[in-house]
């Protein structure tokens, strides 16, 4: 019960300390700075701030283009009052909020193409566009260089009781109430399992693809919804003004925006609102006094450049940073949960839905073949594998082992030849695909979520195969699947890890991020297991550990070792295939092939006696 | 349907547009292809470059020293800046330099605006760039012909410096694997100093040269660099050959499009860039896998 208590209370805390907040300051900001609207202004941006927050600071996408959508959510909103094509202001905002988004989808389906530098060039491209769209083809309904005047306030009636919403405390009122809603929206989005895909995006997209989750599509959503909130406050800075300027449109605009949440720290929420606070406040103050009145962006530009170079997280940031160094605390405030059941039957394959026939194999491969430019890396390749098959792949140097494990677990398109997962022809599906079919690997070199800690990585990849490639649970907490939690601990307790669970995996030596990441491989309960060299850089008493996890976990999967480390292959594999140059050169029981000439001619080279 | 005159004199225009163009990107693009750096203050390097193309034009009126001051001006402010600030950046995220550079840009054009205030300024005409040319169809500003002659020989120093130099070849290595390239002994930071001084040094020169073209502005350089980013998504990141066939296609697109009608100039460059993004993602000269 009081833990439960104690739950809760840090699940809303943030959300109690926000609505104090808004409820003090403006009588703050009316008797210290003797103006309300410089408060009212800091909202939106700060509404502004946060859909750009879960986009830049969470999902790792730096857009320079969010003015487009800002103006967009305005001028449509302006555009349906002032030329009376609507009269309720509510209806026109939420139809400037769904033009933001759509224009958002467009954008986002053509920018989300591409990742990091492109992305930011291509945003900011689209943000010009639309300036310029408005500023002429457009001028017609937008008034061009004049923007549009005389954007009303809204109102509400509920019976006898009416009030309008202009003039300074209403438009406060009316702001805030958007900012709070705004707040525990994102908040709600960050706890919940999409913020976990979020983040895991950030940190490694191919990996979160791989561990089963639609990495295009949850980018598209959080750039629409970074769309809809900076519509949302473009209506609000029109209706707020009475006015919507064309400047909304600028890259300037963007330029504001994104200087202004890395100013007041990225990944805080409430960053882009203390970054606004700081930018407006430093204008209006320093525009004030003379000597310095017309370098108030010139001092805002250093301060930026100097704040980039060595404080990075911004100031709520440093402030969190701060705290936690002082206050160690648990990551995700989650008891922990040791006595959770031996891992034998949770972290069992989970059973497959297309099971057609008795005799089906669990990997059907049929002459499979791939190729880089003029090298055949994978030349004509069958395998047959049965359920429960223990299978070892080797090989000298670029015989085409990687590849093949590519090529089974669908991250690699197939030249030729079809693989049937338990029945089910993947030739054509792709990574994640596969994974939602039983399908996991395990990489030579370590593919983690750096900044995440053990048992969140692990929860990463449970909830890939447990909510499926896509869903928009935004208001399920990610730790709210009892099932994956068991599983996750079960697992946490079966690596050897329980002692680092919590601990961010940067912190951790090379071996336990190496049982992790056979971790990550297992904690979907695949019953299709690839291991790509899982002891390579491992020293002999660690190899011990994990070749005793293996036989421990490869029980009732079928698996494909990949490894060099022939005293194993030879221990644990049943059945064993020897590539050389992209060909099946030999196959049978590690007998068979410890005594097979072309083998040793293979990996010695010469004519053996 | 506009005359065959006003047709061709506007192709000229988008050849001079597209030099222009082709000059700043190619800068843009070496450093991002070598340093892996977007330079966001690349805009207002061109604007810092117009400027000191004005103060000497304006004192002395010698539109060639203006010419190799503005070069060596910005190529002294490229290697202050790689040095004091860009080369701490090198091991960050791609969005921290992006960021830094923006914040460097906006300081850049809050300076210019404090020292010669936020009007335009009219930068005259060299004596030998004033008249018009017969080309026998039709007739054609005399400067603009000049320039477009200047900026080709640039491209051409640009080059020769990039394909058939010892430090080019390193260059052209750099684009492909900084890595190996500093594995193989070649001292690396060295070569990113000297490529952004150089690339900085483009978008400065031409900057001067479009000076008097019109007037300068602290923020003239804004759509220059969204322009140039255009290009650069077109061309191909990090490719010369790309910069230069894609500064022409975006400079021809724009005043062929004026030609019609000037409010969608703009809006065609943009749809063009969303076009290749679709059929090549990686540009007409870009090659895959790199960022």
């Amino acid at each position: 019960m009081l833990e439960a208590g104690g739950r809760w209370r840090a699940r809303w805390l943030p959300e109690l300390g926000i609505a104090i907040a808004l409820t003090v300051l403006p009588f703050v900001f009316e008797a210290g700075f003797g103006a309300l609207d410089l408060l009212t202004r800091v909202l939106i941006w700060g509404i502004f701030g946060l859909g750009f927050d879960l986009l830049f600071a969470f999902t790792g996408l730096l857009s320079f283009g969010q003015a487009a959508f800002y103006g967009t959510g305005g001028f449509v909103t302006g555009y349906l009052l002032t030329s009376g094509t609507l009269s309720n202001v509510w209806l026109a905002m939420a139809a400037g909020i769904a033009a933001a988004a759509v224009f958002g989808v467009f954008v986002g389906l053509l920018a989300l193409r591409r990742v990091g530098i492109y992305f930011a060039m291509i945003t900011l491209a689209f943000g010009e566009l639309s300036y310029f769209l408005e500023n002429s083809p457009l001028a017609t309904w937008t008034g061009g260089e004049n923007g549009l005047p005389g954007v009303p306030a809204p109102s509400v009636h509920i019976g006898g009781f009416s009030m309008s919403f202009g003039g300074s405390w209403p438009s406060y009122e009316l702001v805030g109430a958007f900012f709070f809603a705004g707040f525990v929206f994102t908040r709600f989005v960050v706890l919940s399992p999409v913020g976990s895909v979020l983040t895991a995006i950030r940190q490694n997209p191919e990996r979160t693809a791989a561990l089963g989750h639609d990495v295009p599509a949850y980018k598209l959503a959080v750039f629409v919804v970074a769309a809809a909130f900076a519509g949302c406050a473009g209506a609000l800075l029109g209706i707020f003004q009475s006015y919507m300027p064309p400047e909304s449109f600028a890259l300037d605009t963007s330029g504001q925006l994104v200087i202004q949440t890395v100013i007041g720290g990225a990944g805080t929420l409430i960053g882009p609102a203390v970054g606004a606070f700081i930018w407006l406040s430093l204008r209006d103050g320093l525009q004030q006094v003379a000597a310095v009145s017309d370098l108030w962006k010139f001092i805002l530009g250093a301060v930026f450049v100097v704040l980039i170079t060595f404080l990075p997280n911004g100031i709520v940031g440093a402030i969190f940073r701060l705290k936690s160094h002082v206050r160690p605390h648990h990551a995700d405030g989650i008891a922990r949960r040791d006595d959770a059941a031996p891992g034998g039957t949770l972290l069992a394959p989970m059973p497959n839905v297309t099971a057609p026939g008795a005799a089906t194999l669990a990997l059907d491969v049929r002459d499979i073949k791939k190729s880089y430019g003029g090298i055949h890396a994978i030349h004509g390749v069958s395998l047959a594998l049965p359920e429960g098959r223990f299978h070892a792949v080797i090989g000298p140097n670029g015989a085409g082992k990687s590849t093949l494990l590519r090529l089974l677990a669908r991250e690699e398109t197939l030249d030729a030849g079809r693989i049937f997962l338990h029945g089910k022809d993947i030739s054509t599906a792709d990574v994640t695909a596969a994974y939602q079919h039983g399908m996991a690997k395990s990489y030579q070199i370590n593919q983690l979520f750096p900044q995440q800690t053990v048992r969140q990585n692990l929860r990463i990849g449970a909830l890939g195969r447990h909510r499926g490639r896509w869903r928009l649970d935004v208001f399920r907490a990610a730790d709210g699947f009892a099932t994956v939690e068991e599983i996750v601990a079960a697992l946490v307790k079966e690596l050897g890890l329980t002692e680092c669970a919590d601990l961010a995996v940067n912190t951790l030596p090379y071996g336990e991020k190496r049982r992790l990441e056979l971790g990550l491989a297992l904690v979907s309960r695949p019953s299709m297991l690839l291991l790509d060299e899982p002891l390579a850089g491992l020293s002999p008493p660690e190899r011990e550990g994990i070749k005793q996890l293996l036989r421990n976990l490869g029980k009732g999967r079928t698996v494909i070792l990949v490894e060099h480390d022939m005293d194993a292959v030879f221990e644990l594999a049943e059945q064993i295939t020897v590539l050389q140059e992209g060909r099946k050169l030999a196959e049978g029981t590690a007998g068979e092939i410890s005594s097979n000439l072309l083998v040793k001619q293979a990996y010695l080279g010469g004519t053996m006696p | 349907m506009p005359t065959l005159p006003q047709f061709l004199s506007q192709a000229f225009n988008g050849v001079a547009l597209g030099c222009l163009l082709a000059l700043i990107s190619s800068g843009l693009t070496i450093i991002l292809g070598t340093l892996g750096v977007l330079n966001f203050a690349h805009g207002a390097v061109f604007m810092l470059g117009a400027y000191s193309g004005f103060v000497v034009l304006s004192h002395w009126g010698s539109f060639g020293a203006a010419l190799i001051i503005g070069a060596l001006v910005l190529l002294l402010f490229g290697l202050a800046v790689e040095r004091g600030l860009i080369r701490f950046y090198y091991s960050r995220p791609h969005e921290h330099q992006i960021l830094v550079t923006f914040g460097l840009g906006i300081m850049m054009v809050e300076a210019v605006r404090h020292v010669f205030g936020g009007l335009s300024q009219r930068v005259p005409l060299p004596s030998w760039g004033q008249g018009i040319v017969n080309f026998g169809f039709f007739f054609y500003p005399l400067y603009r012909v000049e320039a477009i002659g200047i900026i080709a020989a640039l491209l051409l120093g640009f080059y020769l410096l990039l394909y058939r130099t010892r430090i080019g070849l390193v260059v052209r290595a750099g684009i492909e694997d900084p890595l190996m390239v500093g594995l193989l002994g070649t001292h690396v930071s060295r070569v990113f100093m000297v490529v952004f001084s150089i690339g900085t040094m483009a978008a400065g020169v031409a900057g001067v040269i479009y000076a008097p073209l019109a007037a300068v502005i602290p923020n003239m350089g804004e759509p220059f660099l969204a322009e140039s980013f255009v290009v650069v998504v077109i061309g191909g990141l990090g490719s010369f050959p790309g910069a230069i066939v894609g500064g022409i296609v975006v400079g021809e697109i724009l005043s062929l499009t004026t030609l019609f009608n000037p409010a969608y100039s703009q809006a065609a460059i943009y749809a063009v860039m969303t076009l290749v993004l679709i059929v090549r993602p990686h540009g007409l000269f870009g090659t895959t896998g790199r960022v």
